[in-house]
């Protein structure tokens, strides 16, 4: 298993005050994200356990993007992937912040 | 992004993941989880194997209302690992089986009587090996005992993995059964009956095959599950609003021998049959042929009436 921890800056907080919320499904070419929001000020920890070694580089440009298009400060968001494409991961993380900040 | 009730209240249980059906199924905002992802009670076994876990171990567990009804609930992810009740996951249904058989009654705030569990699930989870047998037969004991102080078990069986193996006796072992057309139950699935038998026996790639004999509609009518749900969220609430309304057949002795001699009398009258509608045929449904494609409500029309479906020997 592959444990990759990534700390990044975000241009601001997530609105809203829903305090946690999980997406997805732990199978084949899927992934299951849980956002927490505990971290404080624009900051977000991003945790992710993979069974796929050597796709640090694609992990990061993905999340990378996903912080310059969604500023997910205050979360913490942690996965459990079971494999899944880029564009899968780049569009659950997208869903997960819209859940955050519903309502 | 919200749909609202109306729409998720008529969408697909078998499309649904473990937590779309708690949320479609129950009263709206009622659900509170026990043990949720947050609080990562995740399988030991299965880094040993280098495979991903899942925050919840593939099994919501918590309370809500239905229709008002307090009820306890444990639902499981088919897609996470075929749904497969490993030592975490097991613990937590056998948690709430527990919770119900000590509770003094459904009185206001207190535990209630009643337990869905909404299988979806291959059976025993290979990689955790013992640890997923002792589960499942610790889930039957639990059941047993809850049942004998006087707590309801349903078995919701209607997800992409549906009820096989340890899952298929976990289903046996409850009040009732409700089922969807997509539904199946079994103890040995179709490949393991061909594996073991030869595909003259049981042929699993001829899926038309497998769902009349597996398949929730036969089962309904051979007396194999006591209600029938259209595949909706909606289907699956008023199905088992219906059930809940019937008084559950107690845990005794006498409704063990009535369920032996309600299984030997099924052989004696549907042993010699090939095939599900020769067996359907031979319980006298006219429209046996036309089963397979029927409506849903017309099916449940004829369901109702049949005196082998419907029985108190469980």
């Amino acid at each position: 298993m592959e444990m990759l921890k990534v700390q990044k800056v975000a241009k601001r907080r997530a609105v809203g005050v829903r305090e946690q919320g999980i997406l997805g499904v732990v199978a084949s070419g899927n992934l299951e994200v849980l956002f927490e929001r505990v971290v404080p000020g624009t900051a977000c920890e991003i945790e992710i356990a993979t069974p796929m070694k050597g796709y640090d580089h694609i992990w990061q440009a993905v999340l990378q993007d996903f912080i310059d298009r969604c500023s997910p400060g205050g979360l913490r968001i942690t996965i459990n992937d079971g494999g899944a494409r880029p564009d899968t991961v780049a569009l659950r993380l997208m869903q997960g912040v819209a859940m955050m900040e519903a309502e | 992004m919200m749909q609202d009730i109306a729409t998720e209240r008529k969408s697909s249980w078998l499309q649904a993941t473990a937590r779309q059906r708690v949320s479609g199924f129950l009263d709206k905002g009622t659900f509170v989880e026990f043990l949720g992802p947050s609080e990562r009670v995740q399988s030991p076994h299965l880094s040993l194997f280098d495979l991903p876990r899942a925050f919840d171990d593939g099994v919501v567990v918590g309370r809500g209302k239905l229709d008002g009804k307090d009820v306890l609930l444990a639902a499981q992810e088919g897609k996470f690992m075929g749904g497969t009740f490993g030592e975490v996951s097991g613990a937590k249904i056998i948690g709430l089986l527990r919770a119900a058989r000590d509770s003094d009654g459904d009185k206001e705030g207190g535990v209630p009587k009643t337990v869905l569990l909404l299988l979806d699930s291959g059976g025993v989870r290979l990689q955790e090996a013992n640890a997923g047998e002792l589960a499942v037969s610790e889930i039957m004991r639990a059941i047993v005992e809850a049942r004998r102080a006087g707590v309801t078990v349903l078995a919701l069986v209607g997800g992409t993995s549906g009820a096989f193996g340890g899952a298929g006796l976990i289903s046996a072992t409850c009040s009732r059964i409700v089922i969807s057309e997509a539904g199946r139950t079994g103890v040995s699935g179709p490949e393991v009956i061909e594996t073991n038998k030869g595909v003259e026996e049981f042929d699993s790639s001829n899926k038309s095959l497998v769902w009349s004999v597996d398949g929730g509609k036969n089962r309904r009518l051979i007396g194999g599950a006591d209600a029938f749900a259209p595949d909706t969220m909606d289907g699956f609430r008023t199905a088992t609003l219906a059930v809940l309304d019937r008084v559950a057949p107690p845990c005794t002795l006498e409704t063990l021998q009535a369920e032996h001699g309600r299984l030997a009398a099924r052989q004696d009258k549907l042993g010699a049959c090939s095939d599900a509608v020769s067996m359907w045929k031979t319980l006298g449904i006219a429209e046996a042929e036309a089963i397979r494609d029927m409506e849903d409500s017309d099916f449940m029309r004829i369901a109702d009436q049949l005196k082998e479906a419907n029985h108190d020997a469980r």
